[in-house]
């Protein structure tokens, strides 16, 4: 990645590599390097961070598939041996946090990073070191997490960690202790990562666009940005307790010191439940995307898309305690919750029928992404029809703790979150690599998951109700009863399911791998798209944008190529994304000042490891490791983002520079 | 484009005014002894009995100095609303969700 | 991770257009402070829970100095206004007197902090121990974590100051001084209210 560009035509910006960096204040010189791992590494361009987070989500998306085919294949025969009953707990445990917290929200936050800048017309975002820094968070939260399995054992207290289970008498090993850790730097990574987006998205937008002019997807994804912003701090407070509990002889969640464990349940919950919809949310944006690009329609009441989208980050606070119904909150209490989470189902519905309406009349085409995204309409319909059921109390008395809350879950999480990541990679793949992936394998991808998912999830409706509970790592034969609710069949098929959704996964590497092999590009604008990330090359350039553009309309590369005819109110073609992107480079700002690769976010987010080390096992370490925090601190604070322009080739003498949007 | 550059100048200008839309130096100066003499009659309750009074004066006290602190100190009364908001938005859902949380424990009911 | 976002502030939005017009940075502290309050939200909620929870140990009403803390408390109050005397000061571009004014607020700051380890020592004397109670363990992680904010912001001060004796301090670095300072108004807002309901109103 350079440093600076400085245009050598009139055309297409060229990149000069830039001759002399200065040491800068912050006491390393600069890394310069524009391609290699290096260029990698010391990155702070949004589109290379993107891509890396989701490299790291599609990773750790296999290593809880595995998780998740284990937990499968003990629960395919009576009395599995697959897994001893301590890994089994390990197994759950593990698989959840990870598709939790290093899969969805990774993967989302790859599309947030690279979407966002792209959507709203701007060059990157508003502190790129902090959005390098925040990657480097969660890598390392992430390994640090899973290190645990080969150091005594995994966290094995369930991913929502309730006392008094996560406590040292019933989880002796360090599992919990890497879990807690690792989470809180993976926290940090969401806060730092929240702020940034915020500030991009209220401040950087491209001249015109207005609030109501912003797409949907970075309109969901700011409320995502929230919901983070203020659902981290909470789960911080419960693993600072949960931590010094562990470490330092607390007693925080010990009945027997007088504590009460619901405190855990509901600092977990606090932050829990808008963290559900921290993961659906940008699946919702992705397909509000979609939808109307493959129906060749505008999305059917953007603003009741927007404010229900912002009305469920709202009441999603205040619906928690209804994971607790069954823990003896007062009748009061569950009334209450009860009433407001069926309220939160209202604005989810709203967006259901405006999908729904943005199909009704429209020339559909059914691509993978397409196919991806009406499957998370259907599927998670399915889901929030069983939450509905969960929010009548008494009839969660039933479900609660029972493989009817992991049919539940699975539908919205599965069918929903993942369904709309898949979906936008299918949407967006040919923007971010310059070639479509193949529609035919993406098709069977798409059944294949379908299929699968509702083999492993469906049946687990009915395993549910039987009274099957879940986290149970055995069944026997003589428990399972006879006939059409037989316990065994239902979880061999659920076993089956999986390892079809297995394949199904397996088959969008393949296409991956297919595409990245063929020689055969994607056209400029190959759905006819409709908002700004597609008025770019692809993979966009560096900067982005040659000319940031002036935004007039929700949709505003749709209208820059179609325009209405005043009589017959039809939309005329008037420009191809080949001609409007010609123009561009023509009129191609000079003089463009990219924020500089830095070594410091990556340094700095490697000082967290070796602290929550320490905290583990040593002190001292601990100490150390924040002896470099601060330090790093300190050169992080002493580098200007940007480097100044000495630093540059040729200098910039004296004629007008131009700088970028607001780059700090 | 010349906007960029225009925009700089612009910038800098308003910085000059930046001060102005606060207060004076003797302005917080009198909020400064307000705020104290507030702490002053908090502390009184430790000396003096006030009754019934005890629990709403230290509570009112308290709130009203924070937001004298937070608007005036702060800015946030001067700011553009933007700034409040973000403030605001984490305050609100601070008190709505622990007030919920401690008052499920029955924390308000003695 | 206020620093993270403090320290972008060095190199501040000066001479960019922004969208709002706002400063990237003082947006960015304000987010960081709206999510501060879920943090000491929790915290005190846990405190309020267990405050009366004593097994063993002394009572919140046998530890607390009150006439002791009253005076710290009201020295952390008075860091507020030579803190906003500072920003004044660099929005005027008087390098002396913001550099004054910083180092008397840190000096403050300081003394509070001070004074923090002097009662924690006292209340360990009398038999509070992190781990003797509930009431022990939740108020010392309340206290303590407000304690690690001042000090993170007394180093903020004095590496201010140190950056403005490198050089003047033009347009931008005005901005850092009123972004520490919002940070340090905050902190000292969060002991008003830890004042009140942790040693004002007994349990
Ligand atoms: C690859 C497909 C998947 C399969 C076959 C699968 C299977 C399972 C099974 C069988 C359980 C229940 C374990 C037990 O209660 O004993 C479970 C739990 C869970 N899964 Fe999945 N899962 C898959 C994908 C996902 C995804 C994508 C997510 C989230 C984004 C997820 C989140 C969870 C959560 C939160 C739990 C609860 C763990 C606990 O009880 O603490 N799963 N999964
Ligand atoms: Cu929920």
């Amino acid at each position: 990645m350079a440093i600076i560009e400085r245009p050598a035509t009139a055309g297409g910006v060229e990149i000069a590599p830039p001759a002399t960096p200065s040491r800068a204040q912050g006491g390393f010189k600069r890394p310069v390097a524009t391609t290699g791992w290096k260029s990698w590494l010391f990155t702070v361009d949004h589109k290379k961070l993107g891509i890396m987070y989701g490299v790291m989500a599609m990773f750790f998306f296999i290593v809880g598939g595995i998780e998740a085919v284990l937990i499968r294949l003990q629960l395919a025969a009576p009395e599995g041996k697959v897994l001893s009953a301590s890994v089994y707990n390990q197994m759950f445990t593990m698989h959840a946090t990870t598709m939790v917290f290093l899969f969805v929200m990774p993967m989302a936050a790859a599309f947030a990073n690279y979407f966002i800048p792209l959507q709203i017309g701007a060059r990157d975002v508003a502190f790129p070191r902090m959005n390098a820094f925040g990657f480097w968070c969660v890598l390392g939260g992430g390994i640090f997490i899973n290190l645990s399995w080969f150091l005594g054992g995994a966290a094995d207290g369930g991913w929502f960690m309730y006392a008094p289970n996560s406590g040292p008498i019933f989880s002796p090993s360090h599992g919990v202790d890497f879990w807690t850790l690792g989470l809180q730097i993976t926290g940090i990574a969401s806060l730092t990562g929240a702020i940034n987006l915020i500030v991009t998205v209220l401040n950087m937008r491209a001249p015109g666009m207005s609030l109501m002019k912003m797409p949907v997807f970075t309109w969901l994804q700011l409320v995502v940005q929230f919901l983070l912003l203020f659902a981290v701090p909470v789960i911080t407070v419960a693993l600072f307790l949960l931590s010094f509990q562990r470490n330092f002889g607390a007693t925080f969640f010990d009945v027997s010191a007088g504590a009460d464990p619901l405190l855990w349940q509901h600092l977990f919950w606090i932050f829990g439940h808008p963290e559900v919809y921290i993961l659906i949310l940008p699946s919702f944006g992705i397909i509000s995307e979609v939808l109307p690009v493959f129906s060749k329609k505008p999305l059917f009441g953007y603003p009741f898309v927007v404010f229900s989208g912002a009305a469920i980050g709202f009441v999603g606070w205040g619906v928690w305690a209804h994971h607790m119904f069954a823990s003896g909150l007062g009748p009061v209490s569950v009334a209450v919750f009860s009433i407001s989470t069926m309220a939160i189902a209202i604005p989810t519905g709203v967006k259901i029928v405006n999908w729904t309406l943005t199909l009704w009349g429209g020339k559909l085409r059914f691509t993978a992404a397409m196919h991806f995204a009406v499957g998370l309409i259907v599927l998670f319909t399915i889901g929030g029809l069983s939450g509905v059921t969960h929010s009548v109390a008494p009839s969660d008395t039933q479900q609660t703790d029972t493989y009817y809350i992991v049919a539940h879950f699975h539908y919205v999480l599965f069918g929903g979150a993942v369904f709309g990541l898949f979906s936008g990679f299918y949407y967006w793949w040919p923007k971010m690599f310059g070639k479509t992936l193949n529609e035919k394998l993406g098709k069977a991808n798409f059944w294949l998951m379908v299929i699968g998912m509702n083999m492993t999830f469906g049946p687990m409706h009915i395993l549910g109700l039987q009274g099957q509970p879940r986290r149970m790592y055995q069944w026997t034969e003589a428990r399972a009863g006879e006939g059409f609710f037989n316990l065994a069949f239902w979880n061999q098929i659920a076993s089956i399911g999986s390892l079809i959704l297995v394949v199904g996964v397996l088959l969008f590497l393949i296409n991956v791998v297919k595409t990245a092999r063929s020689k055969e590009l994607a056209p400029l604008d190959p759905w006819d798209s409709r908002t700004l990330e597609w008025m770019t090359s692809s993979p966009p350039k560096e900067h982005n944008f040659d000319v940031i553009p002036t935004v007039h309309h929700l949709d505003e590369f749709f209208h820059r190529k179609y325009q209405q005819d005043p009589v017959t109110h039809e939309y005329k073609q008037i420009a191809t994304a080949e001609e409007i992107l010609a123009d561009q480079e023509a009129h191609a700002d000079k003089h463009i000042h990219m924020p500089s690769p830095s070594y410091w976010p990556i340094v700095l987010a490697a000082t967290l490891p070796i602290i929550t080390t320490g905290v583990i096992y040593s002190i001292p370490v601990a100490i150390v490791g924040g002896i470099f925090l601060v330090l790093a601190m300190f050169g992080w604070a002493l580098e200007p983002s940007t480097a100044p322009e000495t630093d540059f080739d040729p200098p910039a003498a004296g004629e007008s520079t131009k700088e970028l949007a607001p780059l700090v | 484009m010349t906007a960029a550059t225009e925009t700089h100048t612009e910038h800098d200008h308003s910085h000059d005014d930046h001060a102005q839309h606060g207060m004076s130096n003797a302005g917080y100066i009198r909020i400064a002894l307000i705020l104290a003499a507030m702490t002053a009659l908090e502390v009184s309750t430790y000396y003096v009995d006030f009754g019934a009074l005890f629990m709403p004066v230290l509570i009112i006290l308290m709130v009203v100095k924070f937001f004298i602190v937070v608007s005036y100190f702060m800015h946030l009364k001067f700011d553009n609303k933007l700034f409040s908001f973000c403030f605001y938005a984490g305050l609100f859902l601070a008190v709505m969700v622990y007030v919920i949380a401690l008052a499920t424990f029955k924390f308000f009911a003695a | 991770m206020s620093d993270v976002a403090v320290h972008e502030a060095d190199h501040g939005t000066h001479g960019h257009t922004t969208t709002t017009g706002l400063s990237n940075n003082k947006i960015a502290m304000w987010l960081f402070l709206g999510s501060e309050c879920l943090l000491f939200g929790g915290l005190i909620s846990t405190y309020m829970l267990y405050r009366g929870r004593v097994s063993e140990g002394p009572r919140p009403g046998n530890v607390f100095d009150i006439p002791f803390t009253s005076v710290s408390s009201f020295i952390l109050l008075m860091s507020s206004l030579t803190m906003v005397l500072a920003v004044s000061a660099a929005q005027n571009r008087d390098d002396r007197g913001t550099t004054l004014w910083l180092t008397i607020t840190a000096l403050l700051g300081a003394t509070f902090v001070g004074g923090q380890v002097y009662e924690f020592t006292a209340m360990y004397n009398e038999g509070l121990g992190f781990t003797t109670s509930l009431f022990g363990s939740s108020f010392y992680t309340l206290t303590g974590f407000h304690g690690v904010h001042v000090t993170v912001g007394i180093i903020m001060l004095m590496s201010v100051v140190g950056i403005i004796k490198r050089s003047t301090i033009p347009g931008d670095k005005a901005e850092v001084v009123e972004l520490v300072g919002l940070y340090w108004h905050f902190v000292d807002v969060i002991w008003i209210i830890i004042f009140t309901l942790v040693y004002l109103i007994p349990a």
